[in-house]
């Protein structure tokens, strides 16, 4: 074959192998959408799930999920910064940095499970805390930490270095000069880096089944106080999310109506998810431009 | 490259007010030296000059005044700055800064509002009141020769600005911490011309406030704006003296070359 | 003077960056001991098969038979944990061959065929395919993959083929998107040099990005697998959960993770059928740790290069 044949197929089967991807993606999201759409209706979004009848609704699982994202924000968020800061301004280069870098890979390569099990045996039974909002939070954390850090960490070093020169030379303390100059530069990387962080761990499930727990008991959305068994907002009880739900229907299968209820509440978890994904693209190019242009 | 005697060299001593004299000052990245036993005393109210090619140790040499180059490398020998060795490890860093300012080779104005640009270090060294923060922007906007420019369009980001603009602000945001003295890397290397002929006005008319130290590769801007003048050559200074005399009657081969563009 | 008082005494600012430095320290500290505690407490309680419960690790590792909560024929629990670990690294190397010619397709596109727009486009459909959560991965393969397998081929249609198929769609954005980032780094005179010599567009591809490439696409590669290798739900939603010696593609079989979280919620804590499970668990993290040591050589051997 001379060169010119195998050149035209082999370009012609990257199109096809390019062309087959993307129809996976459309008919895996259409076939989500086209399925679990129908099912979202008010009642879906507002009533309370069931085990054993059809008909159950998200309202819990789509507030446990989203006060549990918010728990694991404020719980990871300051930590990452942190650690964030200490990796772009103050590590020095020397094996310890090496060592330090190799242990935050090591956390982002382990697997959910895993640190959702040992979360399982530190938090639920170890400490007592049992199945409960705080535990499952932790185990978000812990399954964020590693990627919100490098994020951190490289919107950080994006910023050029003459602006710490610029900084230290009028006499501000290289803290300052973090946090006063560096750090306001850096954030629309920093924005577009939680609310894509915020997409995965809406979705996690692994890590939840075993902190966070696979009940939702009834809760009272009108009982605002914190340590109140019965509160929403009581962080020590267990709450089954969004995407626990899933797969709890799925595999126990004893809800009649599974598969509806399944694809309805995929549906709204991949909408969400998709809504995350546009509003850190869109956050991080308004904020850009609102810094580099006029205003 | 021609070979030149690095061991002979002129350094003249003057009778005026010293700003800041270094004694033996050496630098090293690493295993590597850089800069070999400067000593040079730099007069007050008045502009110095620091002239070599590239990689000659100048900007390297003008770093170490205000300790910039901490982080990057080891300088040895003595700084003295108001009978304080400022290059010991006891002093306050932050302090020097505030004293001896520097503007760099590359504008570097702060992601921010013009104002903020300047009133930023002023407020984190505990300036509050407003009176007194809008008059140290219009002043040092002024006396920056940007004032006219800007003074409509104060809280523009300072992203907008054209380069020149850009590097006055950046001396405006230097001297608003009223600083001894000014040092100036490069200023101009990045500018257009008309940008480079308003810097220079501007250190003019800052020599009667400040004691500047200015590194340049630009020879015509060393002697128009200069009254001292420092020749580098590897590491090493091999000829301080009034420009005037550096530019017409120099005393070092190497001097001679680099001026008359003979030389490398 | 006063100056000269100022220079030589501390200040604010001296203050300031201790306490930065001690919040930054403090963070990282942080990382560090939970790290360290993520290995001992899993290495410990995954110890506990064997030190506790006296089971001979090599008859962990080769044994066909699992029954750690019942007794067996001779006597004794049976934990051999060699079926869920042939189907973890069976279905593991499985999704990746087949995910890594699309994912190199998708790499060239990117980055070479069509950098504007193309590239754009795919990036989003990257982004996408990444932002599904893996329980909806999972609900995908058990509502489209299984019945179609239990239709071509019988059976159930749980099994190796349908946890592959849903990896396959799950490890190609992690391959594809490193995949890029190792074409984009080929610097673009070698390519262009090639072109001026008159080689074709493929043999360019081939021949010079590719072969620059190599060590990059292999990270990502491994990178993949290690996301195939731990994944949990959505395996254990396809899989059938069958702890049995894998005898082909389609019946139903048992994963590391699929088992652990199936059984971690069925066993009391302390008993051998519980410290069985976290011994998978540790077969887990130590293959996590093998896939960053493998990333570690990889990147080691091309940098010398």
């Amino acid at each position: 074959m001379n060169p010119k044949t195998t050149n035209k197929i082999a370009i012609g089967l990257i199109y096809t192998f390019v062309a087959i991807v993307v129809a996976i993606l459309v008919s895996l999201i259409g076939y989500i959408l086209v399925t679990g759409v129908p099912h979202i209706s008010w009642h879906f979004l507002t009533s309370k799930s069931q085990s054993f009848l059809s008909g159950g609704g998200i309202r819990d699982q789509l507030f446990n999920s989203v006060y549990l994202l918010f728990l694991t924000l404020c719980l990871s968020f300051p930590i990452a910064l942190g650690s964030g800061i200490y990796l772009a301004e103050y590590a020095p280069k020397n094996w310890i940095t090496e060592v330090i870098r190799t242990t935050i890979e090591v956390l982002s390569s382990l697997p959910s499970v895993v640190v959702g099990l040992f979360c399982y045996l530190l938090f639920v039974v170890q400490m007592h805390i049992g199945f409960s909002i705080l535990s499952g939070a932790i185990a978000l954390t812990f399954f964020n930490l590693p990627l919100l850090t490098r994020n951190i960490e490289n919107s950080l070093k994006s910023v050029s270095h003459l602006q710490r020169e610029a900084g230290l030379s009028l006499g501000l303390s290289q803290w300052k000069t973090i946090t006063g100059i560096i750090l306001p530069a850096a954030v629309p990387g920093i924005i577009t880096g939680i609310i894509l962080s915020a997409g995965r761990v809406f979705g996690e499930a692994a890590a939840l089944i075993y902190t966070a727990g696979q009940s939702a008991p009834i809760i009272d959305y009108t009982n605002w106080n914190v340590f109140s068994s019965s509160s929403f907002l009581n962080p020590m009880r267990p709450a089954e999310t969004l995407a626990v739900h899933i797969w709890k229907v799925n595999s126990e299968g004893i809800t009649p109506d599974a598969n509806l209820v399944s694809s309805g509440s995929s549906a709204v978890l991949i909408i969400l998810i998709l809504l995350f994904n546009l509003l850190a693209h869109w956050i991080g190019n308004l904020l850009y431009k609102k810094m580099t242009s006029n205003f | 490259m021609k070979k030149y005697n690095l061991d002979e060299n002129l350094i003249a001593k003057f009778d005026n007010e010293k700003a800041i004299v270094t004694n033996s000052v050496d630098v090293f990245y690493g295993n590597h030296q850089s800069i070999f036993n400067v000593n040079l005393d730099f007069p007050r109210f008045s502009i110095t000059a620091l002239i070599g090619s590239s990689g000659s140790g100048k900007s390297t040499f003008l770093r170490c005044l205000n300790r910039m180059n901490d982080s990057i490398a080891n300088v040895d020998g003595n700084i003295m700055y108001r009978d304080v060795d400022i290059n010991s490890k006891k002093v306050n860093v932050y302090e020097v800064r505030k004293q001896i300012g520097m503007v760099f080779q590359r504008p570097n104005p702060f992601a921010k509002t013009i104002r903020d640009n300047v009133t930023f270090a002023l407020k984190k060294h505990g300036i509050k009141d407003k009176e007194e923060l809008n008059e140290r922007v219009e002043s040092s906007l002024k006396e920056a020769a940007l004032w006219d420019e800007v003074k409509d369009n104060l809280d523009k980001s300072a992203l907008s600005l054209s380069g020149g603009q850009a590097q006055r602000l950046c001396i405006a945001r230097t001297i608003t911490m009223k600083p001894d003295i000014l040092l100036l890397d490069e200023p101009a290397s990045a500018l257009d011309p008309i940008s480079t002929a308003k810097i220079e006005e501007t250190l003019k008319n800052l020599k009667s406030k400040y004691t500047i130290i200015i590194v340049t590769h630009n020879m015509q801007q060393a002697s128009r704006v200069s009254d001292y003048t420092a020749f580098f050559h590897s590491g090493h200074v091999l000829e301080f003296d009034k420009t005037a005399k550096i530019f017409t009657t120099p005393k070092i081969q190497a001097t001679e070359d680099y001026i008359s563009g003979d030389f490398g | 003077m006063e100056i000269k008082k100022k220079l030589l005494r501390s200040s604010k600012e001296t203050r300031q960056d201790k306490l930065g430095k001690g919040i930054s320290y403090l963070s990282i500290g942080f990382i560090i001991l939970l790290v360290s505690l993520i290995l001992y407490f899993i290495i410990s309680k995954g110890l506990s098969t064997f030190t506790q419960n006296n089971v001979n690790i090599w008859d962990f590792l080769t044994k066909q038979d699992w029954s750690p909560s019942s007794i067996g024929k001779d006597g004794k629990p049976e934990v051999g944990a060699l079926p869920m670990i042939i189907t973890s690294f069976g279905i593991t190397i499985l999704s990746a061959i087949l995910a890594t010619p699309f994912a190199i397709a998708i790499g060239i596109y990117m980055s070479v065929i069509s950098p504007k727009r193309g590239r754009k486009f795919l990036q989003i459909i990257i982004e996408m395919l990444v932002g599904i959560p893996s329980v909806v991965y999972g609900f995908l393969g058990l509502t489209i993959i299984v019945p179609i397998n239990r239709h071509l081929f019988g059976g159930t249609g749980f099994g190796i083929l349908s946890a592959t198929l849903v990896l396959f769609v799950m490890v190609l954005p992690t391959i594809a998107s490193l995949t890029v980032d190792s074409l984009n780094a080929v610097p673009k005179y070698l390519s262009d040099a090639s072109l001026a010599l008159g080689a074709t567009r493929w043999q360019t591809i081939y021949k010079v990005i590719l072969r620059a490439a190599t060590s990059g696409i292999l990270t990502a590669i491994i990178f993949g697998m290690a996301r195939a290798f731990g994944e949990a739900l959505a395996v254990q939603m396809v899989i059938g959960n069958a702890t049995l010696m894998p005898k082909n593609l389609i019946t139903p079989a048992s994963t590391l993770t699929s088992q652990l979280t199936t059984g971690i919620g069925n066993t009391v804590m302390g008993t051998l059928g519980n410290n069985a499970l976290w011994s998978l668990a540790l077969v887990l993290l130590l293959m996590s740790l093998v896939f960053n040591i493998i990333v570690k050589m990889i990147g080691k051997r091309g940098s010398i290069k």
